[in-house]
C-alpha cells in the first residue's frame, strides 16, 4: 500500500476516468452539442407555443400522445416550455461567461501592465467580489431594480471575474517576465499589441479552462435565482423557472420537475466533466 | 507577524468600506431613494421627512459620509412592512439559521474530510473511486433539485419526514441533508487532491526513509501539511454560515435568513436587505481574517509571504 501512495501524483480526478472510460468524456460532449442544437433551432423543435394553453389536456402525466413530457397546470406542454427553457438557460449562460471572461480579463491585464495603484484597485475589487457571496449580491441588485433579461444577464456577466483577472494578472506579469514579451516590446510593440496578439494566446488555454468551470456555475446561479422566482421572469421562462413553477405540484405532478432537472444535472455534469479533461491535457500550469 | 496581521486586517476593513459603498451606490443608481424605500405611495411629508432625516438634499459627498454614519452606529434604517429597525428583524432570524448551518457544516467537515483523505490514502481502489464519483454528484446537482428530490421521496412518498417547517428537530432533518451533500462532495474532493499533493512531495519521502511507522507518517507529516489548504476552504463555509442557503430555506419555508432575504427582495424592502448585505459581508470577511489568521499559525512560511505581499 505505501508504495502505491508515493507514485508521483497524476493529473485531475477525471483524468483517470479519462483512461479508463474517455467514453464518458465523448457521451459529455455530446449532450453539450445536443444541447446546443436545441437551444439554436428551439424555434422548430418545439411543438407547441410556449404559450398555448390546451385547459381539457391539464397536468397530462408524461408519455401522452402529443404531449410527451405532459402538460403543466394550465395545459401547456411541457416539452416547448424545456425547449424554450434550455435555450433561454444557455443564452443566459453564454452571454455572461463571455462577459465575465472579457471583464475579468481586461482588468487583470491592465492591473499586469500598469501595476501600482491601478493593480491595488483591481484587487481590493476582486477582495470585495469574493468575501460577498455572489447569490446575495444579486439579490440585493434584483431587490433595487427589478428584475429584467438584460440586467439579469450584465448580473450574471459579473460572475467569477475576479478568477479570471487574478489568473490573467499572474500569467500576464510571470509572461513579460519571459524573453518573448520583452522582446516583441524591444521591437517597438505597442501594449495592446504585446497584450492581444502575444500574451493572450499564450494564457488563452488557463482561461478556457476557468470558463469551462464557471459556466456550469453560472448555470446553477441563474437556475437558482429563476428558482426562487427572482431571475427569469414570465411568461419567459428558463429551466430553473421550471423546477420552481413544479415545485407547487410536487405531489400531483413530479414530471413538470423531474424533466428540467435532469436537464441541468446532466448538463453541469457534462460540463464539469469536458471542462477537467480539458484541463488535463491544456493546462500547462497544472500539470 | 505584526506586519501581517496588520496588513490583513486593512484588507479586511477596505472589503468591508467596498461592500458599504457597493450599497450606497446601488441605492443611489436605482433612483430617488426616498421613492424607492417609501414605495411611490408614500404621502408628501413623509417623503419630504425621509430626504431630511437622510439628508438627501445635501450634495453626494456629504450624504455618502452621513450614510457612513449611520452605519457605524448600527442605525440601518426600519423595515417597509412593520416599521421594526431593520437589524433587529436581522438578528432575529440568525439562530434559525445557525441552527441548519452548524449541524451541516459538521457534517461536511465530518464526511468529507475523512473520505477525501481515505481516497487519498487508497488511490485506484473501489472505494476511491466511490468518493470520486459521490463528489462529482455531490458538487454538480443543484441544492433546489436535491432538495425537492427528497422531499419527494422521504416526505410525499414515504411519509417520513415532514417536508417544510421548523417545529420539532425532525423537520430540520432534511434541510441539513440538502445543505450538506454539496459540501461533502467539495471537501473530500478538495482534501483528496490536497493530500495527495502532499504525499508526493520529498519530504514524505523523507519521514519514510528515516523508517516513521506509515501512521506517523500520515498523521504527523502528510496531514499536518494538507490541514493548511483544507482550512481555508473550511473558513469560506464557516463565513457563509449566517448567509445560510437562500434556496434550501426557501424549499423547506424555514424562517431563517435566507428566507428573509428572498422576502425582502420580492417586497423591496430595502432597508432590510441593505443590513442583510452588509451583517453578511461583515460576517464574511471577520471569517476570513480568521482563516488568514489561523494559516498564518499553521504554515510559518505564509506570514512573511503574505506581509511581503
Amino acid at each position: 500500500m505505501t508504495d502505491a501512495t508515493l507514485t508521483a501524483p497524476r493529473p485531475g480526478i477525471i483524468t483517470r476516468m479519462r483512461l479508463k472510460m474517455p467514453f464518458l468524456v465523448v457521451l459529455s460532449s455530446g449532450w453539450i452539442i445536443a444541447m446546443v442544437l436545441v437551444a439554436i433551432f428551439a424555434d422548430l423543435l418545439r411543438p407547441y407555443e410556449i404559450t398555448q394553453m390546451n385547459l381539457s389536456a391539464r397536468l397530462v402525466p408524461m408519455g401522452t400522445p402529443g404531449h410527451l413530457l405532459g402538460t403543466d397546470e394550465l395545459g401547456r406542454d411541457m416539452l416547448s416550455r424545456l425547449i424554450q427553457s434550455i435555450r433561454v438557460s444557455l443564452v443566459i449562460a453564454f452571454g455572461a461567461t463571455i462577459l465575465s471572461a472579457l471583464f475579468g480579463t481586461t482588468l487583470g491585464f491592465l492591473a499586469a501592465q500598469f501595476r501600482g495603484w491601478v493593480e491595488h484597485v483591481v484587487m481590493a475589487l476582486a477582495d470585495f467580489q469574493a468575501a460577498l457571496p455572489f447569490m446575495i449580491m444579486s439579490l440585493a441588485v434584483l431587490a433595487f431594480f427589478g428584475s429584467s433579461m438584460v440586467l439579469l444577464v450584465c448580473l450574471m456577466g459579473f460572475y467569477g471575474w475576479e478568477r479570471y483577472a487574478r489568473i490573467a494578472r499572474g500569467l500576464a506579469i510571470s509572461a513579460s517576465a519571459q524573453g518573448y514579451a520583452a522582446a516583441v516590446v524591444q521591437l517597438g510593440a505597442k501594449p495592446s499589441r504585446v497584450y492581444l496578439r502575444h500574451i493572450l494566446p499564450n494564457v488563452a488555454s488557463t482561461l478556457i479552462v476557468s470558463m469551462t468551470l464557471t459556466f456550469p456555475e453560472i448555470i446553477l446561479m441563474e437556475s437558482g435565482l429563476s428558482f426562487l422566482g427572482l431571475g427569469v421572469q414570465p411568461p419567459q421562462t428558463s429551466l430553473g423557472n421550471l423546477v420552481g413553477f413544479g415545485r407547487e405540484y410536487l405531489t400531483r405532478a413530479p414530471w413538470i420537475m423531474l424533466a428540467p432537472s435532469v436537464v441541468i444535472v446532466l448538463t453541469t455534469l457534462s460540463i464539469s466533466l469536458l471542462g477537467d479533461w480539458l484541463r488535463d491535457r491544456l493546462d500547462p500550469t497544472i500539470r | 507577524m505584526l506586519n501581517f496581521l496588520l496588513s490583513r486586517l486593512a484588507r479586511a476593513f477596505l472589503t468591508i468600506m467596498l461592500v458599504m459603498t457597493f450599497a450606497f451606490v446601488v441605492l443611489r443608481l436605482s433612483g430617488d431613494p426616498a421613492m424607492v424605500m417609501l414605495g411611490p405611495d408614500a404621502p408628501k411629508d413623509a417623503v419630504d421627512a425621509f430626504r431630511a432625516r437622510w439628508g438627501l438634499n445635501d450634495p453626494i459627498w456629504q450624504q455618502y459620509l452621513a450614510y457612513l454614519t449611520q452605519i457605524l452606529t448600527f442605525d440601518f434604517g426600519v423595515s417597509m412592512r412593520d416599521q421594526s429597525p431593520a437589524i433587529d428583524l436581522v438578528l432575529e432570524r440568525i439562530p434559525a439559521t445557525l441552527a441548519l448551518t452548524i449541524p451541516a457544516l459538521i457534517l461536511k467537515v465530518g464526511i468529507g474530510i475523512p473520505a477525501g483523505v481515505y481516497a487519498a490514502l487508497h488511490r485506484e481502489s473501489i472505494a476511491d473511486r466511490g468518493v470520486i464519483m459521490m463528489s462529482i454528484f455531490g458538487f454538480t446537482i443543484p441544492s433546489f433539485v436535491l432538495g425537492l428530490v427528497l422531499v419527494l421521496i422521504f416526505a410525499v412518498t414515504l411519509d417520513w419526514l415532514p417536508s417544510g417547517g421548523q417545529d420539532t428537530w425532525r423537520h430540520a432533518i432534511l434541510p441539513i441533508a440538502t445543505m450538506s451533500v454539496g459540501g461533502i462532495g467539495i471537501l473530500a474532493r478538495f482534501s483528496r487532491s490536497a493530500m495527495i499533493e502532499v504525499l508526493g512531495q520529498p519530504y514524505i519521502r523523507t519521514a519514510m526513509a528515516k523508517g516513521l511507522p506509515w501512521r506517523d507518517v500520515v498523521w504527523k507529516h502528510a496531514l499536518r501539511n494538507a490541514a493548511v489548504p483544507i482550512v481555508t476552504l473550511v473558513g469560506f463555509m464557516v463565513g457563509a454560515l449566517i448567509a445560510g442557503a437562500v434556496v434550501v430555506e426557501s424549499i423547506f419555508s424555514w424562517p431563517g435568513v435566507g428566507r428573509l432575504i428572498v422576502v425582502s427582495v420580492s417586497n423591496r424592502d430595502l432597508a432590510v436587505v441593505q443590513c442583510l448585505l452588509l451583517v453578511i459581508a461583515s460576517s464574511m470577511v471577520i471569517a476570513n481574517l480568521f482563516v488568514d489568521l489561523a494559516y498564518g499559525l499553521l504554515d510559518p512560511r505564509l506570514r512573511h509571504k503574505s506581509a511581503a505581499h
